[in-house]
């Protein structure tokens, strides 16, 4: 059976399970919520985020390539398009634009407009240390990760502290080789 | 100004519209995400109660916010004051907005007269999780029941809820029955208001 073409992020969206937005929002607030309270220091907050994240992107990643059908990407160029329109669109529902490559194609920035998680939020004066959306960074870290990518990853502009838009930086580091688990003559 | 950039920037989250609530994101994004919420408190608790207990905190927080939030857009800022009321409104407005369904059934509680449960065939918080044996008891349906309990007191009902499995013969998985139980005051409240 030939593989079936690559979807667009539209139709997978439309083809998955889907649950109200707002859910998600308030459960994400109620996360943040709850590491602030317990770890006090925004700098510790932001590290957790980015590990729960990580944690995310990692099994993300699986559900992704199982449910786009996207063929292996070339170069770093196209799989940053793809995460950025396909990927966030099946999980977040929402498109990001890719721009600001470097010469070497090795960096580029992630643009969100709209970004679901942070509906109703503001940023109190005593937490303005805080990336609030740093679980987006670990799942986009985490995902690459796990297909052979190491990257580095931080936010540029943020829209909870003033900025228009959400600018997120992938930076490729190296790719990893794949492994074989099992050495070739046993 | 109006009309700088593609998006007006409100100095004042307040100030900004409020959305329709038509947005939707996939369930596994909030699957994911409701899971690392429940690994992380695991690593913050020695025990079943505390864990269960974190989870209804959370969704105590979300209960605030969902009622401020439905009773605007749904209701026109009408409030509900009789327990009927706000039950009904429960189980179909704020499970349908939540969950896209309302809940499977709402009952009165034969035993006591403050219990009443609204059950569901299977929480859609629970859809991706399995509980291991040595957990006995443990739901997380704990942060739905934290949902409800943070609407109910903010709406001026404080009551005790508690989500928990109850097997039902022919299915394979049981059924989650979350159990409110009403402070006395509001029972007081409702035979005084006939």
């Amino acid at each position: 059976m030939a593989p079936a073409a690559p979807k667009s992020g539209d139709a997978i969206f439309a083809s998955v399970d889907r649950v109200n937005a707002e859910l998600f929002t308030l459960t994400y607030g109620a996360i943040v919520r709850q590491l602030l309270t317990d770890l006090e220091e925004v700098e510790e907050v932001n590290k957790q985020l980015d590990q729960m994240g990580y944690n995310m992107g990692v099994r993300l990643v699986d559900e992704f390539l199982a449910k786009s059908n996207v063929t292996r990407c070339v170069d770093f160029r196209e799989t940053t398009e793809v995460i950025a329109k396909v990927g966030f669109k099946m999980f977040l529902g929402v498109t990001a634009s890719v721009t600001n490559w470097d010469s070497e194609g090795t960096t580029c920035s992630l643009i969100l407009e709209d970004n679901p998680l942070v509906d109703f939020v503001e940023l109190p004066d005593n937490c303005q240390g805080l990336h609030y959306c740093n679980i987006l960074s670990g799942v986009v870290r985490g995902a690459l990760e796990m297909v052979s990518m190491k990257t580095e990853v931080a936010w540029l502009r943020d829209m909870l502290r003033g900025d228009d838009v959400f600018e997120l930086q992938v930076k490729l580091l190296k790719q990893v080789p794949e492994e074989y688990p099992y050495k070739d003559d046993e | 100004m109006i009309g700088v950039g593609k998006i007006k920037q409100y100095s004042n989250v307040l100030d900004r519209p409020i959305s329709k609530g038509k947005q939707e994101v996939s369930l596994s994004a909030f699957a994911f995400l409701f899971s690392e919420l429940v690994q992380y408190n695991q690593t913050q608790v020695d025990n079943i109660g505390e864990l269960e207990r974190r989870l209804e905190d959370a969704g105590y927080a979300v209960g605030a916010r969902v009622l401020e939030l439905l009773c605007h857009r749904e209701k026109g800022n009408r409030r509900e004051t009789r327990l009927l009321g706000i039950l009904s409104f429960i189980h179909s407005t704020v499970w349908k907005v939540l969950f896209g369904k309302v809940a499977d059934s709402l009952e009165k509680g034969t035993e006591h007269e403050d219990e009443y449960m609204i059950s569901e065939k299977e929480l859609l918080v629970n859809r991706f999780i399995s509980i291991p044996k040595d957990m006995g008891a443990f739901n997380c349906g704990a942060f739905v029941a934290g949902i409800v309990r943070g609407v109910l007191y903010n709406a001026g009902f404080p009551a005790v809820v508690t989500a928990h499995f109850v097997p039902v013969d022919g299915q394979q998985r049981p059924r989650t029955t979350i159990l409110i139980k009403f402070a006395e005051e509001v029972l007081q409240r409702e035979a005084r208001l006939g």
